[in-house]
């Protein structure tokens, strides 16, 4: 009698977390490896607009960003809320990035030189203004293939 | 007599896990590297800029309350891919400037030919980035729709259309067998609809 007793009052196994860690640490390394870090922080809002007929810049070696949109809020004291222009780590003025695309260009491998692309970072709200000065000068340093960097969606987004 | 070590306890190893999974999940962004690409005109100004006839252009004006100006009229971002789809498509041209696969009304009024057609846009300086970027997108979607339509038409076995092929033929994991086998289609269909998509000189103010 006792002896059925004993196996119906067994406790239910608690379910083994060994494997546990190996998941997580498959995860991990799935966003190690899936994730780029920046190379340069942003000091600058940068909220894309959003847009559906987009094209992928493959070749990270072949790109150069140059970020513009109003000074995050913890440079907004000593830049002011107009929108500005990002390079590399520091703000800058339109007159600037001619020298920045010949010091990008010329860090690059010879082969590459001709077929750079310059990604535009540029925050939804700026104004044009500001992005035909861009435009007028990668013009004048023969910098021509842009590519305006947007997040994917419909356009609709972008007016509301 | 050797005593068995015991045993290291292994069930925090989890959370530490857990917390680097964290950390990169906060600290990463995932980089946004698609967009828009276009080819900006070089500077050096045109001796004699050819003569372009006015029913060949589509003009698009975006002013500073970010209204749009299509062809004269005041228009609706929502209309304007099909308007600049009608335009392409028109081929109201005669002759030597007909245009056999065009699918539009052939409105004398209208453009010639795509080859012809030229798509003109205009901002003012104090145009928000994003509606600039919602009126290039749906220009390109117009092209897009158009190419789209001949590329399936000429190659109805491939089952894919212009905008597959063109991302398959730009990504680098495609081998050059294919790439070579999709170059003259895409050439062929860019060909039909040229993007002529020229933007004016800033305005000087």
């Amino acid at each position: 009698m006792s002896k059925f007793k004993k196996k119906k009052t067994g406790d239910l196994p608690a379910i083994s977390t060994a494997s546990l860690p190996d998941i997580v640490f498959m995860l991990l390394f799935f966003f190690m490896v899936a994730t780029v870090m920046r190379d340069s922080t942003l000091m600058v809002k940068n909220v894309l607009p959003t847009a559906d007929q987009i094209q992928k810049l493959d070749k990270k070696d072949r790109v150069m960003y140059i970020y513009a949109g109003q000074p995050s809020s913890r440079y907004s004291d000593k830049y002011g809320t107009q929108p500005r222009i990002q390079l590399n780590d520091k703000f800058s003025t339109v007159s600037e990035i001619g020298a920045f695309v010949l010091a990008e260009r010329a860090s690059k491998r010879q082969e590459l030189q001709n077929v750079l692309t310059t990604a535009l970072k540029v925050d939804g709200d700026t104004k044009m203004g500001l992005i035909t000065d861009i435009k007028q000068e990668l013009r004048k340093v023969n910098a021509l293939k842009i590519n305006y960097t947007t997040r994917i969606g419909d356009y609709s987004k972008n007016i509301e | 007599m050797r005593r068995s070590s015991p045993e290291v306890n292994a069930g925090s190893m989890a959370d530490i896990a857990f917390l680097l999974l964290i950390f990169f999940l906060v600290t990463t962004t995932i980089e946004t590297d698609s967009g828009i690409n276009r080819k900006l005109p070089p500077m050096e100004e045109l001796e004699d800029p050819p003569i372009i006839k006015q029913k060949n252009i589509f003009t698009v004006v975006v002013n500073k309350y970010n209204q749009l100006l299509v062809e004269e009229e005041l228009s609706e971002i929502e209309n304007l891919r099909s308007l600049a789809v009608k335009f392409l498509d028109n081929g109201g041209g005669k002759g030597e400037d007909a245009c056999d696969y065009c699918q539009g009304d052939a409105d004398p009024r209208s453009s010639d030919n795509p080859q012809k057609a030229i798509i003109s846009l205009k901002n003012d300086r104090e145009t928000s980035y994003k509606v600039y970027i919602s009126v290039q997108n749906e220009l390109v979607a117009a092209y897009n729709e158009l190419r789209n339509r001949e590329y399936i038409r000429l190659n109805p076995l491939e089952g894919i259309d212009f905008t597959e092929a063109n991302r398959r033929f730009s990504d680098p994991r495609t081998n050059s067998e294919e790439k070579e086998r999709l170059r003259p289609k895409l050439r062929v269909v860019k060909d039909m609809f040229p993007q002529k998509l020229s933007e004016a000189e800033p305005s000087k103010k």
